[in-house]
């Protein structure tokens, strides 16, 4: 992949771009599936690429559909005591936290 | 009179009012039809029992003020229902148990409706034929081994099998109104802002909208009106001035400005759809509106902008699920060991796709080219219908390329799984309000649908004008019950 003045031009995602991206995005992948994904991620990026036809130099990127601004709300709290609602699809808790594996060694 | 389940909302809602049908009768009507129709597939979670227990309550102290009194409905499994399971169809939600309510589904719980269960879905919404649930496919009422399409596929199926009088549906790129043509019934998905987002499971979130599906036009601009409201809760609900959708639905149209996009006619769409296409602009002319044709020159960019912009925001959104708050856990030696895991084990292959897209997209390095290209394009798009709407009042499209297909025949190929939505995904990036109703059959007769789609808080005119047409193509699905036999 080569960028230059926003244009793009499609290389192959090989194996080990897909491997990285996996672990950007905390997933783990046997050898097997990142393949076909690496098949799969080519053709829907080769689909993508059409939008390099396109000159949007002096377009303004649309970041929100709706054109108003975000609205301010008071600051206080509107919900009470509901710690156990949060803790109650907790896959492991004890007490009033949530457990995790061991992270400081 | 016909039976409860086969009655449109506006008709049972009357029946009730006029104690003709109780809401208990209805409600057992529509859980003895799912027993008799577990085929489809259409439930993800039955809440029967609890429905009927309800509706037997309501009918102890009915209120006949409601606009849905006593009314029994199943939903899409995408909004969260407090104490119901809600999964979105995927692992990792598999167990997760909401303890608050969507403010779309709380909306018609206050006007009376009573849940009847939670109904199937492509995981996180994402797929065009409900093949991508962790909890199967789902049959199309239609014919056997036909998808419903999606990702609102068992809302669709439920709907066309009488297995709910009307249901809500999401679409972030179709997912309402693609199924609604795929099973011959209406699909609307309202302005960006219309209905709250809140509780429901997030997709691409300035994407994401909620609307009703329903047999007839009626219907939807009833349940539309309960769903659609200003919500402090959603950052992006917009505060407008609401019609009365189903008192203010007329079917005069006349002098409405159509506009008809060249660009809709795409390469290699079979004729069938450009048939239905044209008798459709009769209709519409035999209502008094006036055809003119348009152009919506960046319509072949809306597909590759919605595969950077979709899954990009689902990266982000699906970020959440990492097995610590809620939702599956698989072991690990450590921490990211369990991350890694937990979403690997979590997800379907779509989910997965969709995540390493979008995280590719936004990864370092990439996101001029890919997420704020895509931006820029969404805003030539937007551009597009905003200069079209100078001329016309509304715009009328086929709603699909296709009818539905084949279980398994698209669901390795993911390009060509994504060209359904060819027609429905520019009028999720420009925000605009769309419908797709019934229009005829192909040659196996299976429905295919057309879109109206229109200006932003405009559902009224869209309505109406489906309203108007609606009675001109007087389409009528024919459903065997096979699933049945």
């Amino acid at each position: 992949m080569v960028v230059c003045d926003n244009i793009f031009y499609h290389m192959t995602i090989d194996l080990k771009t897909v491997k990285h991206i996996s672990k950007l995005a905390r997933i783990s992948l046997e050898e097997k599936k990142a393949e076909k994904l690496a098949t799969d991620m080519n053709s829907i990026f080769e689909f993508i690429e059409k939008l390099n036809e396109l000159n949007t130099d002096n377009v303004e990127p649309l970041t929100s559909i709706a054109e108003t601004t975000l609205r301010f709300r008071d600051d206080k709290i509107t919900s009470k005591n509901i710690r156990e609602k949060i803790l109650k699809n907790s896959p492991e808790k004890n007490d009033d936290f949530f457990v995790v594996p061991k992270v400081v060694e | 009179m016909s039976e409860i389940t086969s009655l449109t909302l506006y008709e049972l809602i009357k029946n009730i009012k006029e104690k003709k049908i109780s809401s208990n009768e209805a409600a057992k009507s529509f859980v003895d039809r799912a027993e008799k129709s577990k085929k489809i597939n259409a439930y993800v979670t039955e809440n029967f029992e609890n429905c009927l227990k309800l509706s037997k309550e309501f009918d102890d102290k009915p209120n006949f003020d409601l606009k849905l009194p006593g009314i029994p409905i199943a939903v899409k499994d995408l909004f969260c229902t407090n104490e119901v399971r809600t999964t979105a169809g995927s692992n990792i939600l598999n167990n997760f148990v909401p303890t608050y309510e969507s403010t779309v589904t709380q909306n018609i719980w206050n006007e009376g409706a009573i849940l009847l269960g939670k109904l199937n879905c492509d995981e996180f919404a994402m797929g065009s034929s409900n093949e991508t649930s962790f909890f199967g496919n789902v049959q199309n009422p239609i014919a056997e081994d036909l998808v419903p399409g999606g990702s609102s596929g068992g809302s669709s199926a439920a709907l066309a099998a009488n297995l709910t009088p009307v249901t809500i549906g999401t679409d972030t790129g179709g997912s309402i109104r693609q199924p609604a043509s795929f099973t011959g019934t209406v699909g609307l998905k309202p302005t960006y802002g219309s209905c709250s987002r809140y509780g429901i499971v997030a997709f691409a979130s300035s994407l994401d909208q909620a609307g009703p599906m329903s047999k007839d036009v009626k219907d939807s601009s009833i349940l539309l009106e309960v769903i659609s409201s200003f919500d402090k809760k959603d950052s992006t609900s917009i505060d407008f001035k609401r019609n009365n959708y189903s008192s203010e639905l007329t079917r005069n149209i006349k002098g409405l400005k159509i506009g008809i996009p060249k660009e809709y006619r795409v390469d290699g769409m079979p004729d069938e759809i450009e048939k239905l296409w044209k008798k459709g602009i009769e209709y519409a002319k035999d209502c008094g509106a006036e055809i003119i044709d348009i152009s919506l020159p960046h319509t072949s960019y809306a597909l590759p902008t919605y595969y950077i912009v979709a899954p990009a925001e689902a990266s982000s959104n699906l970020a959440r699920y990492d097995g610590v708050k809620y939702g599956l856990r698989s072991s690990g030696k450590n921490l990211i060991d369990m991350y890694e895991k937990t979403r690997s084990e979590g997800f379907g292959e779509e989910v997965k796709r969709r995540v390493m897209i979008g995280t590719y997209v936004l990864s370092s390095g990439y996101y001029d080219a890919y997420y704020l290209k895509a931006q820029k394009v969404r805003q030539l798009i937007k551009q597009d219908f905003d200069q079209a709407y100078n001329k016309v009042d509304a715009i009328l499209t086929p709603s699909t390329p296709s009818s539905a297909f084949k279980i398994g025949e698209k669901s390795n190929d993911p390009v060509s799984m994504y060209l359904n939505d060819i027609f429905t995904v520019p009028v999720n990036l420009a925000g605009l309000p769309g419908i797709s109703i019934p229009a005829g059959v192909d040659k196996n007769n299976y429905p295919l649908g057309l879109q109206i789609i229109g200006k932003p808080f405009d559902e009224q005119t869209v309505l109406n004008i489906a309203y108007s047409m609606e009675e001109k193509i007087n389409y009528k699905n024919y459903i065997t019950d096979w699933w049945m036999k």
